[in-house]
């Protein structure tokens, strides 16, 4: 927490809308948002065979513009952001000189010369300060847009339909991760097919002052199809199912994308230098000759559910008994709404963390309760 | 939502039920359970069990946290609710009837357990759970 934190918590655009809603309301990362409105298996289980409304206001948006501003990313994020075409997408991170994460992003190219940062709304400050400080001697600007947004994002297998009755776009024509400005409901969106819950979907950013119409609109076109309003804690699941890492969770700045088993996001191809290169190439060589723990699934036997912060246990037996040892620790925990079952992220060590590996508990609060290591994700959507 | 008038409720949010033959129903409130979002694992006492007035006893596991079952009275566990064992949602779908927890032969209890209007009064003010 820094220490500039607002006692207030921050309220989105749709912040009454929530309230007439019903909405059970939670701090989170310093605003305050809907973590629920009835619920919250009843909101995972909609956007996986319906439809689901958020409100994601919070994350950070950060415009960079200028005749260098793909030269500015390249140096300051870890993917090839030069590349990305106009109306693409990308999924990348942002590390520090050691390699640490500061952050995971989605990078939307807008145009030749312009992009959007989507940052946590944790580490948008964060992310503000380092781009702007590696922005040094580019001729780009980098731009605090964090008021300019609100985000509605619409996920779930109906969504395309819900969303074509609302507009012209082409949305048949946008792939996933891509992106391109249009009009919704009569709203001026950059509409977005992406997400964080493993289906089909869209996010829409729009100016605070349009949300409301458009979150009412979406409602309306989206009833006969079952869509539901869903809050944060479906979404944590959602993306849990989806073998989606949360930064906080399964990402933070004492772990590089290569210990995290994201080294795809870093590209040494690319021209130049970028922020961590050195670092990430020794990051590199380490985890191919002594990977270090490894992320894995775990999916519970019995119902007891791990959450954050639980060791990973093999040995002695399940139930407890001697010769037990700590071999790896849980990242993220829920019960699976579509499983049926206590699912887990964890860091295990590499000699537990093939798939099928057997002999594996979760030490719950002393318990020592039985789990099988499973290929992420627990859930792909049928494409 | 509404408390009903015969039950008597501890701070922790039990609901504990008049005794017939010595021995009280007990559950969690709808305040709680709605407080908690979707049950789903429920540990609850053995039976033959001992349980102490304010006291944790057992814990309920939603989808986002664990909190400890207490128990509102003093006395001897003398049978749990297995459907609600099976079926944790009974807890928010019907926490004063088919989502109560346990049984349990009166020994003691505590002075300070609330009507249902007082009840109802101090969940209403009561902005954490």
């Amino acid at each position: 927490m820094s220490s500039n934190t607002p006692v207030e918590p921050r309220r989105t655009a749709l912040d009454a809308l929530h309230r007439s809603l019903g909405a059970t309301m939670t701090d989170f990362a310093g605003w305050d948002m809907p973590l629920r409105y009835g619920s919250e298996r009843d909101e995972h289980l909609a956007v996986r065979s319906r439809a689901g409304l958020f409100d994601l206001s919070h994350m950070g948006e950060i415009t960079v513009s200028g005749p260098q501003a793909a030269a500015l990313l390249d140096f300051a994020l870890v993917g090839n952001i030069g590349g990305v075409k106009t109306g693409r997408a990308r999924y990348t991170m942002i590390c520090r000189a050691d390699g640490g994460i500061l952050d995971d992003l989605i990078v939307y190219r807008l145009a030749d010369t312009a992009y959007l940062i989507v940052a946590n709304a944790s580490n948008a400050q964060v992310v503000l300060d380092a781009v702007v400080e590696r922005a040094e001697g580019f001729d780009a600007e980098v731009r605090d847009d964090r008021d300019a947004y609100a985000l509605i994002a619409v996920q779930g297998p109906e969504s395309p339909g819900i969303l074509k009755s609302l507009t012209d776009a082409d949305l048949d024509g946008l792939k996933y991760y891509a992106g391109l400005p249009g009009t919704v409901a009569g709203v001026p969106a950059l509409i977005a097919r992406t997400g964080y819950t493993g289906e089909d979907g869209f996010e829409l950013f729009v100016a605070p002052a349009d949300a409301a119409k458009l979150w009412q609109a979406l409602t309306d076109a989206g009833a006969p199809a079952g869509l539901v309003p869903c809050g944060l804690s479906c979404r944590d699941t959602l993306r849990l199912e989806a073998g989606m890492p949360l930064y906080g969770n399964e990402l933070s700045t004492s772990l590089t994308p290569f210990d995290a088993g994201l080294g795809r996001v870093v590209k040494f191809e690319k021209e130049g230098d970028f922020v961590g290169r050195e670092a990430l190439s020794e990051a590199a060589a380490r985890a191919e000759s002594q990977p270090p723990r490894v992320l894995v699934g775990l999916v519970a036997e019995g119902r007891r559910v791990p959450r954050a912060g639980y060791p990973v246990v093999a040995g002695g037996g399940v139930g407890g008994g001697g010769g037990v040892e700590v071999v790896g620790e849980v990242t993220s925990g829920a019960p699976s709404p579509t499983l049926g079952r206590p699912i887990a992220m964890a860091y295990v060590d590499a000699a537990h963390s093939a798939p099928g590996t057997t002999g594996v508990g979760v030490d719950i609060r002393g318990s020592h309760e039985p789990y099988e290591v499973v290929a992420l994700p627990f859930y792909k959507r049928q494409r | 939502m509404s408390n009903p008038q015969e039950l008597r409720y501890s701070k922790e949010h039990e609901w504990l039920s008049g005794a017939a033959d010595g021995v009280s129903t007990v559950g969690i409130t709808e305040h709680a359970a709605n407080a908690l979002g979707d049950v789903v694992y429920v540990q609850l006492p053995e039976v033959g069990a001992a349980v102490t007035a304010g006291e944790t006893c057992g814990e309920l596991e939603s989808t986002k946290s664990v909190s400890d079952l207490y128990s509102p009275v003093t006395g001897e566990i003398t049978e749990v609710n297995q459907d609600v064992v099976d079926d944790p949602a009974l807890v928010n779908t019907a926490p004063f009837e088919g989502g109560w927890l346990f049984k349990v032969r009166v020994a003691d209890e505590p002075e300070d357990l609330l009507s249902a209007d007082e009840y109802t009064e101090f969940s209403g003010s009561d902005s954490g759970s």
